[in-house]
């Protein structure tokens, strides 16, 4: 399989991520080769195979459902680029 | 005073005990050796003042004997580990100048048993590469050079500072991450020891995620004892991660020295690629004659799907990073991009904010897990991976202790020399590395000769899972065998 322009376009929006239209025919090449290389896993049997989830055998450990952390909104948001109190700010979203 | 840099861990342990030198003594020394040594791009932020806070209060519990495993062992850090208050990136712009609030479980308990934190290590950005080229703060040089020859050379990657500061000398073990052979092939590159422990030994809370079911923390050093001693104090359960495993952590430097004889050592027929330099072939005969004379058993072993674990990983491993790399919006952290609105922001954010290597795998990942491609990438590529792993399984089934295979298919290449036409081209290094993450096994790579160059080649041994201690004591034949390599300084 490969893939043309308007689905390279596509993916850059499903992935948020915003491609000038001049780069499109440079991704376009990479993704194929990348896809071209992966083509060879077609040929594998894969007929009453359990895909994989969980690499070791283990059950996944439960945590006791009860507050142990909290209280540390300074931490939270200080990192952020922009900030009113203890809220981030984004453009107005409006839909 | 000999030049406290080229002690090993296991040298500067004993150095300081019997009080020879002091912490931070041998702290000043490692950073001097880093200001000295920046032409190499090895450390992306030196931490001294931190560092020799650090030394004098390991230095005052050592004097009340109460050093820890790692008391005053100074360290290096790749920089996708979380360290308080010290700005972590991921040598990538996305994340700017963060400055994380916590600590990464592997660091903490590090910093527990007395280690120094020297700074944070250059790493290709969010360890997605094989020649540390492409990091937001350039490409790390390899200390090694060809001989008669000054071209610089990649360390390897996704870990090359990790691998180029150990080797150099600039400090004495380093924290690294392995997805699919960042740890080994960087280790491989430099003549340094690198282990990628079992998926779930150590915890990933605090480390910047890649691809949470192939990631996975171990040490590089410059011997196998102190790959061993650094593995004690990373390995361990940790409830914030529920892949952590919860086993007791064995003492690993046990298991250094002790006797392989009656070992099955599995040698995979699909290892022996067409067109393999005849150097890798040598070395390869060679580490199986040293573990044969050491009373190991070798047997040829038939891992018949290896040659699909590569392609699988360009499924798996983009479709959980486009997944984890979601988080990087320009709303909680890192850069932003301003938009005209939300949507605006977030992909002037990441398109502004990811290096090509990153996009282009956000980009395939996005894809393999979009509607009506589900099933014909992602599902078939985790179908592989089991069959991957019942590979490994049905040879360990057979009594077969560890398996042996060269580390990569080449010696350190040139900077800039790889993958500028074709993505693929550099994906090939982690050819002989990969399987190990995709069957969640432990594997270390241990410096065993070099080619007509003059540059390191490394094998490496892939064990059962959690039978990190028998690669330790194979390691340890290897290097007794081989010898260590330690490059010339030029920088």
């Amino acid at each position: 399989m490969s893939v043309d322009a308007a689905t390279v376009r596509r993916i850059a929006h499903l992935a948020r991520i915003a491609v000038a239209e001049a780069e499109v025919p440079h991704l376009q090449g990479e993704l194929n080769a990348m896809l071209a290389f992966v083509e060879q896993l077609s040929e594998v049997n894969v007929d009453g195979v359990e895909p994989m989830t969980s690499v070791t055998p283990m059950e996944m450990k439960k945590r006791a459902d009860v507050v142990n952390d909290g209280e540390i909104p300074d931490d939270i948001v200080r990192n952020a680029p922009e900030t009113q109190g203890h809220f981030f700010l984004v453009p107005k979203v409006i839909e | 005073m000999t030049d406290l840099t080229s002690l090993t861990i296991a040298e500067a342990r004993e150095g300081l005990a019997s009080k020879s030198f002091t912490s931070l003594e041998l702290t000043d020394a490692h950073l001097a050796a880093i200001e000295a040594a920046r032409s190499l791009n090895a450390f992306v932020l030196e931490t001294p003042d931190k560092a020799r806070d650090m030394a004098r209060a390991v230095d005052a519990r050592i004097a009340k004997g109460e050093g820890g495993p790692l008391a005053g062992i100074p360290l290096g850090i790749k920089d996708l580990f979380a360290t308080r208050d010290v700005r972590t990136t991921a040598c990538s712009k996305i994340l700017g100048n963060f400055v994380p609030p916590y600590e990464s479980t592997v660091t903490s308990q590090l910093w527990r048993d007395g280690a120094v934190m020297l700074g944070k290590l250059n790493n290709d950005e969010f360890a997605m590469g094989s020649s540390n080229e492409t990091s937001c703060f350039g490409p790390v040089v390899n200390p090694w050079r060809r001989e008669g020859s000054n071209t610089a050379l990649v360390p390897g990657g996704s870990s090359g500072g990790s691998a180029s500061a150990v080797a150099a000398l600039l400090c004495m073990g380093a924290t690294a991450t392995d997805t699919g052979g960042s740890i080994r092939q960087p280790a491989a590159f430099t003549a340094t020891v690198g282990v990628k422990p079992t998926y779930g030994r150590c915890s990933r809370w605090g480390i910047v995620a890649f691809a949470s079911s192939l990631d996975q923390a171990g040490p590089i050093a410059r011997t196998t004892r102190d790959a061993a001693i650094l593995m004690r104090s990373m390995a361990g359960h940790d409830p914030k991660d529920t892949t952590s495993v919860d086993r007791a952590v064995p003492d690993y430097e046990a298991a250094i020295g002790k006797s392989v004889k009656g070992m099955k050592i599995g040698i995979p027929k699909e290892y022996r690629l067409d067109g393999m330099p005849a150097e890798i072939e040598k070395l390869w005969t060679e580490g199986a004659a040293w573990l044969k004379a050491a009373g190991a058993e070798l047997v040829e072993v038939s891992l018949p799907h290896t040659k699909y674990a590569l392609p699988a990983y360009y499924i798996v491993a983009p479709a959980e990073a486009s997944s984890n790399l979601a988080r990087y919006d320009g709303v909680r952290y890192g850069l932003r991009v301003p938009g005209r609105n939300i949507g605006e922001l977030y992909e002037g954010t990441r398109a502004e904010g990811f290096g090509d290597e990153v996009r282009r795998r956000v980009m395939i990942g996005t894809y393999v897990l979009s509607a009506g491609y589900y099933d014909a990438y992602y599902l078939r590529a985790q179908k592989v991976r089991t069959l991957i792993k019942k590979d490994f399984e049905d040879c360990f089934a057979r009594g077969v202790n560890a398996i042996l295979t060269p580390a990569t298919p080449s010696a350190a290449f040139g900077v800039g020399e790889k993958g500028g036409a074709d993505p693929v081209e550099m994906y090939l290094n982690d050819i002989f590395t990969v399987t190990v993450n995709m069957a969640g096994l432990p594997g270390i790579a241990v410096p065993a000769g070099k080619d007509a160059q003059g540059l390191p080649l490394g094998l490496q041994l892939i064990g059962r899972p959690f039978d990190e201690e028998t690669l330790f004591s194979l390691g340890e034949v290897v290097e007794q065998a081989a010898g260590r390599f330690t490059p010339t300084r030029w920088w």
